[in-house]
């Protein structure tokens, strides 16, 4: 006994002792923890612009609110943003079967509605600043609605260009017969990520705030 | 005189700003909390301290021996024990933080008729002090001071609170005067609200508590208690304005015409007259100001006659420029100026 | 002939190939041994040039209405040593030595990450050259480190200077945050065969949670800094009070990330310490589940008390009771720490070795400045304390004496296996113990200043305030503590060539990094190691008596 009067370790008769067998841990990949990582500190990025636009909703002193935002526009770049999760989930099937034509069909349509996300995005902004004269220093309404969804917007456009690479890649070699092709499944995570972030935008913006 | 106020002293002659030697309810309550709190902190830091220097005297290596002592990997009932004693600390912390918090920070009441309270509100500008004066005994004023805050002493029997609402024209400030209460911000956009008593009459000093740029070290305050029919008088006189006199003498009649003329009016008011600028410390009773520029230098005439000719020399980077006077136009208006009583 | 004479010219070529080569190898490594040692470098420079900013500082304060400096630059200076000091000093010699050490303690090869890694050194180095080529437009930004609006608005800081600030913060905080995801990737995903999360070296496992509080806390910084950049370059009005932006908004941001970060600043050495007083008492230690789940509670609670940065910005008493109710529950596991430190200490055989000496250091004023905090979380006691020096005293003294006390006890601990060889016993003692008295007498007074009702960020004050002598005392430690530096970075060189050489394991300490050799060579291990306890060389040292029949 020591002097906290708590037992020691005793001592062995002997024998080789032999430790517990190693149990394999069957856990997340290195990579996908980096992504898990990557995509926590977004959701903190996302969740601070969200808390500030929140926090002036309806704080503009004068000129446009968020009554000029139209929603059939927007409801119809969010259907195409929101299949493109669907598509890119596709891919990633496509990926687990090892189907080469039909990850790059999969890959690609979710690409291109992106793209279409982003160019109806474009001539919802070129309106906004034309038509009903909001920009980033019109008022707190416009500040906050491009911070916002600009960040957004930046995010989809990281996606596309990453997706894009990944394309080509694809494309060049055949890595996805062998199953080495591991960076689809992690950027379909940050799509969906990025979609995840739309929803809740689309909500604060379009809905909550008008 | 208490022993901190012995250590701030240093010999020479001065006004104390320590904490620990209140002049109100408000900040005696804070120092007894203090006080408090001290003790139970360093209770805990003799205890703990005392621990660790036992442990690195007593268990100290000696020469090198052979074997490892024995290896200890814990022991839930003491983890529990050192958890729930600190919690119990704690516990009583939150209690004690609670009652204060909620005696020195009551709800700011409104003006009533015989409150014998004077409320003013304070606002804080990059590097002054502008103090309008709205209401005392329940009868309105309407007149600003600015950087010395007049306020009535109370008695043993009468309490005369003050209520200053917090208000900024530029960027964060603070308003704190260590003997009277605890600091509050002043923030752009908000109005904030404190109070304090005392019964002592005197000044007291204070300064800006809220980095707000170049000049934030110099923007000192001064609040001066007076009993009550001494305030009232300063109160009567501030409510006057500073019409011109038929016998004021030559140099104060240009002086009064060449303030007039320059740009001063675009920035400082003297009530009675047409200066009405609002972006700088009031004038209309300068001289009855104890100091000048926020309470750095003293209100003599070659102070003010150096401030009127470039205040960058005595205050560098505040937002007075040098207007480049002339001395017979700076001496003339040091003249009138010297007149606002 | 012409063969013999070409070879001198040949060698000469040759040496000089050689150090352009090195510089070569060294700035486009991924590996994360070099990685590490360059974040260190990288803050030790820094260091250096934040000290310079502290001395001209307390060089200005030695006498009341003292005109060394003028206003402008004083502010300037006192802004570039809290900046540079939080996030060029502070962050990167942590990231650098948990590079260096994380996958060997793991037994791991490297990173998850490699070319992550150095992305993330060079960012976090441009970020720091970026702020200081504010220098380049006049003056350094005088807003002070943390920037509150609407001072830092167009209309009251016209120079770009503040500019330069914003982006440089923003670039090194994506370096930050490479590494945070690097950290999490590597000890999530690469920790050898048998070692479980709850086998995890206690440095490890505290280099994981301040990972977490890394992912946290940095993102609302970078968008906060987004919005000033915003703000003062494109018209947006988040801070604009006259257009209904708010300058309070700006604080609950800021401090959202400030309070983490302070964190972030003292959990590896938490981790660190709890690697050094366990060898030197030669006793395992106490209570690693109970420490394992306090550091987790710290990197929580310390998410949700931002607003005790902010008792006297006119909250409710309800709110400011709330957050300093929180900040007084982070005491609890930080004391469960700390007694679990003693109680490895009691009963052991300590050897005050230097890495031993600076832990004590760590220890004895660690307490102290928690202590200063427990004060500081009373909201009346703040409401005077607040922005006055007893708070530049209360985070010097857990910065100074917990951080970088703790970072000295890591690095005289890791030095040979870095370097192998052993710095300097003599010049350790001395760096201790000038750092030591010198610390005190600096940061002591600061105490006993902010009680006499001294405000902070003041570049001058009247002689009749009666702070001058507190002033004097401080800037006097000040100067002790130079040397202490100096002959801290004269060890580092010097032992290169002087140290007795150290072999694998001179602290005979039980962890995987000193199972390889020193320095390690490129792929760290020759085998993977396999593990079966907290102490895998103790279980080979011991077999009779191994860990993993107790744990």
């Amino acid at each position: 006994m020591n002097e906290l009067g708590l037992s020691a370790a005793p001592l062995a008769s002997g024998r080789q002792l032999l430790p517990p067998p190693i149990v394999p841990e069957r856990g997340l990949t290195a990579a996908q923890w980096g992504m898990v990582g990557f995509l926590v500190s977004e959701v903190a990025l996302f969740c601070t612009l969200i808390v500030v636009y929140l926090t002036f909703l309806r704080a503009s002193q004068s000129g446009p609110t968020a009554a000029v935002l139209s929603l059939p526009l927007v409801i119809s770049t969010t259907v195409c943003l929101l299949s493109s999760s669907v598509t890119v989930h596709l891919a990633e099937r496509s990926l687990q079967s090892r189907s080469r034509s039909g990850f790059v069909r999969w890959w690609s349509a979710t690409i291109l509605l992106g793209i279409v996300f982003l160019a109806g995005t474009a001539y919802e902004w070129n309106t906004l600043i034309v038509r009903h004269g909001v920009t980033i220093s019109r008022n707190l309404f416009g500040t906050t609605y491009y911070t916002l969804v600009g960040f957004h917007a930046l995010h989809v456009t990281l996606g596309v260009i990453v997706m894009l690479t990944l394309l080509g890649l694809t494309l060049r070699d055949d890595v996805i017969a062998s199953g080495k092709q591991v960076g689809g499944q992690l950027v379909s995570w940050y799509w969906h990520f990025v979609d995840g972030v739309w929803v809740v935008v689309f909500t604060v913006v379009y809905l909550v705030g008008r | 005189m208490n022993p901190w106020t012995l250590l701030a002293y240093g010999g020479g002659l001065a006004q104390s700003q320590s904490i620990f030697d209140p002049a109100s309810p408000g900040a005696a309550e804070i120092r007894n909390l203090s006080i408090l709190v001290l003790a139970i902190t360093g209770f805990i830091f003799v205890l703990v301290e005392g621990i660790l220097l036992y442990a690195s005297v007593r268990f100290r290596r000696g020469a090198a021996t052979g074997s490892e002592p024995p290896q200890v990997y814990g022991s839930k009932p003491i983890e529990i024990a050192w958890t729930t004693a600190p919690g119990l600390i704690v516990f009583v912390l939150v209690l004690v933080t609670t009652r204060t918090l909620w005696e020195i920070n009551p709800t700011p009441p409104d003006p009533r008729p015989g409150d014998q309270a004077l409320f003013v509100t304070a606002i804080g500008h990059q590097w002054w002090w502008e103090y309008r004066y709205d209401h005392y005994d329940g009868k309105e004023l309407s007149f600003t001071a600015a950087n010395e805050l007049h306020i009535p002493a109370g008695t043993k029997g009468g309490a005369r609170r003050v209520y200053l609402a917090l208000d900024s024209a530029d960027v964060c400030h603070s308003f704190w005067v260590p003997r009277l209460a605890g600091k509050t911000d002043m923030i752009p956009g908000r109005t904030n609200h404190m109070w304090f008593q005392t019964d002592q009459p005197g000044l007291f000093l204070g300064q800006c508590g809220e980095f707000c740029g170049t000049q934030h070290a110099n923007m000192l305050i001064r609040v001066i208690a007076e009993p009550a029919a001494d305030f009232e008088r300063w109160l009567a006189n501030e409510k006057g304005g500073q019409q011109p006199r038929e016998n004021d003498p030559e140099t104060v009649k240009s002086g009064r015409k060449a303030f007039l003329g320059q740009s001063c009016v675009n920035c400082h008011r003297v009530a009675g007259t047409p200066a009405q600028g609002t972006c700088a410390p009031d004038l209309t009773h300068l001289m009855s100001r104890q100091t000048l520029a926020a309470g750095i230098v003293a209100n003599t005439p070659e102070n003010l006659r150096q401030w009127v000719a470039n205040p960058q020399k005595i205050k560098p980077g505040c937002l007075m420029p040098a207007f480049g006077l002339s001395d017979r136009d700076r001496d003339r208006i040091v003249d009138y100026l010297r007149t606002l009583r | 002939m012409a063969i013999v004479e070409q070879q001198p010219e040949l060698a000469r070529e040759r040496e000089s190939a050689a150090w352009t080569a090195v510089l070569h190898d060294w700035v486009v490594t991924v590996d994360h041994k070099k990685v590490g040692i360059l974040y260190v470098l990288m803050a030790v420079a820094f260091l250096i040039i934040g000290g310079c900013e502290a001395i001209l500082i307390r060089l200005q304060l030695f006498w009341p209405r003292s005109t060394l400096v003028g206003p402008d630059t004083f502010n300037g200076l006192f802004t570039m040593h809290g900046t540079t000091m939080v996030f060029f000093v502070g962050m990167p010699i942590l990231t650098g030595i948990a590079n260096y050490m994380v996958p060997l303690m793991i037994g791991a090869r490297d990173m998850a990450f490699p070319r992550l890694n150095a992305l993330g050194f060079w960012a976090t180095l441009f970020g720091g050259l970026l702020v200081y080529f504010s220098f380049v437009t006049g003056a350094a930004p005088t807003m002070g480190w943390f920037a509150y609006a609407p001072l830092t608005e167009h209309a009251f800081a016209r120079s770009s200077a503040t500019d330069f600030w914003a982006l440089g913060l923003i670039v090194s905080g994506i370096g930050t945050l490479a590494a945070a995801v690097n950290f999490v990737a590597t000890i999530m995903g690469l920790r050898a065969p048998g070692m479980t999360v709850r086998k995890l070296p206690f440095f490890v496992w505290t280099m994981l949670w301040t990972s977490v509080q890394i992912l946290f806390a940095i993102p609302p910084l970078t968008a906060t800094l987004v919005m000033i950049l915003l703000d003062r370059n494109l018209g947006a009005h988040f801070f604009d009070v006259q257009s209904g932006g708010s300058a309070y908004l700006w604080q609950h941001l800021f401090w959202f990330f400030g309070h983490p970060e302070v964190y972030i600043l003292i959990l590896p050495v938490f981790g660190m310490v709890s690697e050094v007083v366990p060898v030197f008492s030669r006793k395992v230690l106490f209570g690693y589940e109970f420490m394992a789940v306090a550091t987790a509670a710290i990197a929580f609670i310390s998410l949700g008390v931002w607003a005790h940065h902010m008792f006297a910005v006119g909250m409710s008493r309800t709110v400011n009771l709330y957050f300093a109710a929180a900040s007084l529950l982070i005491s609890i596991p930080t004391g469960i720490k700390f007694f679990n430190w003693l109680a490895t200490m009691y009963g052991g055989r300590i050897s005050f070795a230097p890495p031993m000496l600076f832990a004590f250091g760590f220890l004895s004023m660690f307490l102290i400045g928690g202590l200063t905090g427990i004060m500081l979380a009373i909201v009346p006691f703040n409401y005077q304390l607040t922005d006055t020096y007893f708070v530049v005293g209360h985070f010097h003294w857990v910065l100074i004496g917990g951080t970088l006390f703790g970072t000295f006890a890591g690095i005289h601990y890791w030095y040979p296996k870095v370097t192998g060889r052993m710095l300097s016993v003599r010049l350790a003692r001395w760096q201790f113990w000038l750092l030591f008295i010198g610390f005190m007498l600096t940061f002591g007074p600061m105490h006993i200043a902010g009680i006499l009702g001294m405000p902070r960020r003041i570049y001058t004050y009247d002689a009749a305030r009666g702070w001058a002598i507190w002033n004097q005392l401080t800037t006097a430690g000040a100067i002790v503590q130079v040397p202490s530096y100096a002959i801290f970075v004269y060890n580092l060189i010097v032992s290169l060539w002087k140290g007795k050489p150290a072999g694998d394991d001179p602290w005979d300490a039980w962890t995987l990094e000193w199972t390889t050799a020193s320095p390690p060579p490129p792929y760290n291990f020759e085998e993977v190691p396999v593990v079966h306890s907290r102490r895998p060389l103790w279980d080979l040292k011991h077999p009779d008596d191994p860990d993993w029949k107790y744990e």
